[in-house]
């Protein structure tokens, strides 16, 4: 991995503000759905970020393709800070990042034949020529495996599988170089889900692209990611080589999602002790002190209520945060100029 | 989504149909008023005042529904009379319907003050008699075909403005907006070419019926003196013509009356039905 950073957040937050209760006085509560968050990507790397649903892993890449609203902290894409950029330089930018997202059902319009919707990229970037969009867009629908005739159809005419081939060749028409892919599997069946994981295998290399592929699935994304990141409640908890996380999960979170799949050996599957976590995952309105996890990790100890760990690095890149995994005693808290100001008793 | 299974037209189909024949059979009239009118509207015959209609004693096959106090064909009246109310109508609609769905996109889509201003506007128009305000406007600035128009659109916009403010609420959360403005596509054109054909459906039922309510305000308006040109014969005109001999010749304000009845039926049946097509939900 020498391939220069392509995208890089730094200390990057996302913070919804919630209804004020009416008639409260209080302050309207905010929600961090991404807290704090360093992430970077290398050009041709596929990241895997998983997480339980609600844990901001939609919210993070959003927020890496700049259509979440980044509160505070830096995102630089291709080396260039991209936190502020705005208008029009925001809108041409936009070429180089595109996203794909869960539900095929919802992200055609369905009043546009599927010619517009893969002309309206080229339009907006200044490709106007007739014979250039028909050229660009017969040429992906091609790559992504529709026919060309399709072109001219709505997508109701179409199956779920085929939608995502639409929206992936949205995502890809203007040959960006990062996608962000968010749970693009998880609507379609399971024959289906193999198939478009080959398209994602084979677009990546024919146009050399960088992935962030965000799915609850662990057990689909490894063979395909080259690192995964695991994210709990606006955090991340754990990262590494994906080789090492399966084979080395040091975070007791991570262990929990890798012992929720399901084995494909029937034996082995029969005889599994599935370590359940205990409760639902906490509001992010109000995160719990401490290790945002520690109120369903079953290795949980005094310290995990006060201190919110620091990520440890294990080497290679992998790294996890766990007073558990610290080695010689808990690890120092995460550093968070927030946290002080909201809660001046901790 | 899901495919809709329909072994047969269904009562609401039924009366759909019947609400656009009868829109049609109105359209048919006003393009064709000169061939199919039996009569000069505005020929006054003196020999022939108030012939009652052809069904009645001392009517007959020559005003087949009568005639009025100037002794003017009243079948040739109602047919040129659905030229004025139907333009009136139609012009109203579409003026209404420019003006309502662009402000209730721009609230819809833009939200925050920009959609608590517009609203605080919407809810004052909701919270004004709308035919006193017409009266007023139409009596201190002159009546007239585009300022009746606009007098109507101004009553009908809100309605516009309100139900595509709600559907726009909807559709912007949809992924093929977010996936539209993570594209790059400017917000202007991702109003006209994604939100927009996305909320043309409450749109067309939305003007089905304020086309008939345009038409009954427009009678009404007319029928107050504060309408289009009196001169003009038009269904309001004539029900305020007819109004002296209501006792003695009832068919001077029924026929208008009942065309003017119909016509409103037509629409609202039409709007019934279009509510019902495009809203599956609601089903039959």
């Amino acid at each position: 991995m020498d391939q220069p950073v392509l995208v890089e957040a730094r200390k990057l937050s996302v913070e919804f503000t919630l209804r004020k209760p009416l008639l409260s006085r209080r302050p309207a509560p905010v929600v961090q759905a991404v807290r704090n968050m360093d992430l970077s990507i290398r050009r041709g790397e596929t990241v895997a970020l998983v997480g339980e649903s609600g844990c901001g892993k939609s919210t993070l890449g959003r927020a890496m393709i700049r259509t979440a609203p980044i509160a505070r902290g830096a995102l630089r894409f291709d080396g260039e800070d991209i936190t502020h950029l705005r208008g029009e330089a925001l809108r041409s930018a936009r070429s180089r990042f595109q996203m794909i997202f869960q539900d095929p059902y919802s992200s055609l319009n369905p009043k546009a034949r599927i010619f517009d919707t893969l002309a309206e990229p080229l339009h907006v970037h200044g490709k106007t020529s007739r014979a250039e969009v028909r050229g660009k867009v017969s040429e992906i629908l091609d790559a992504v495996g529709l026919s060309p005739d399709f072109a001219a159809r709505y997508p109701h005419e179409f199956s779920g599988g085929q939608r995502q081939r639409v929206a992936i060749a949205r995502a890809v028409i203007l040959q960006p170089d990062f996608i962000v892919a968010d749970e693009p599997l998880s609507a379609l069946d399971v024959s289906m889900q193999l198939q478009i994981l080959k398209l994602f295998d084979e677009l990546r290399d024919r146009f050399s692209l960088t992935y962030l592929f965000i799915s609850h699935d662990l057990a689909r994304v490894f063979s395909f990611a080259d690192r995964v990141a695991v994210m709990y409640l606006g955090q991340l908890v754990e990262i590494g080589r994906a080789a090492d996380i399966t084979a080395n999960a040091r975070h007791p979170y991570t262990k929990a999602l890798l012992a929720a799949a399901p084995s494909p050996d029937p034996e082995v599957e029969a005889t599994r002790e599935v370590p359940v976590l205990k409760g639902d995952i906490p509001s992010p309105a109000f995160p719990p002190p401490g290790c945002r996890f520690h109120t369903r990790c079953p290795i949980a100890m005094e310290v995990c209520a006060r201190v919110d760990p620091a990520m440890t690095d294990f080497g290679g890149g992998h790294m996890a945060a766990c007073h558990a995994v610290h080695p010689g005693g808990p690890s120092p808290s995460r550093p968070d100029p927030t946290e002080v100001k909201k809660d001046p008793t901790a | 989504m899901s495919p809709r299974f329909r072994l047969r037209p269904g009562r609401r189909d039924t009366l759909g149909l019947i609400g656009a024949t009868i829109l049609l059979l109105a359209a048919g009239c006003a393009l064709l008023a000169p061939w199919i009118a039996p009569h000069d509207p505005t020929a006054v015959s003196l020999l022939a005042r108030m012939k009652p209609p052809m069904w009645i004693d001392g009517g007959s096959l020559a005003h087949p529904l009568g005639t009025d106090n100037l002794g003017r064909d009243i079948l040739s009246r109602v047919i040129w009379g659905s030229r004025i109310s139907l333009a009136v109508g139609v012009a109203a609609v579409i003026v209404g319907a420019s003006i309502g769905s662009t402000i209730g996109i721009v609230a819809g889509y833009f939200g925050g003050w920009i959609d608590n201003i517009l609203s605080v506007v919407i809810n004052a128009q909701l919270s004004f008699p709308f035919i006193l305000l017409a009266i007023f406007l139409l009596a201190t600035f002159g009546g007239g075909f585009w300022p009746v128009v606009f007098v109507l659109a101004l009553g009908a916009w809100v309605n516009y403005a309100r139900v595509v403010r709600g559907m726009v609420m909807s559709v912007k959360n949809q992924d093929y907006v977010h996936a539209a403005i993570s594209v790059g596509v400017p917000t202007a054109r991702i109003l006209r070419t994604t939100v927009l054909p996305n909320t043309l459906s409450p749109i067309v039922v939305v003007a089905s019926f304020s086309m008939a309510q345009a038409i009954l305000a427009e009678a009404a308006l007319s029928f107050l003196g504060v309408g289009v040109d009196g001169s003009n014969p038009s269904w309001g005109v004539m029900l305020n013509d007819g109004r002296a001999y209501l006792q003695t010749a009832w068919w001077l304000t029924a026929m208008p009356g009942l065309a003017i009845a119909l016509t409103v039926l037509g629409g609202n049946l039409c709007g019934d039905w279009l509510q019902d097509r495009f809203n599956p939900r609601i089903g039959n």
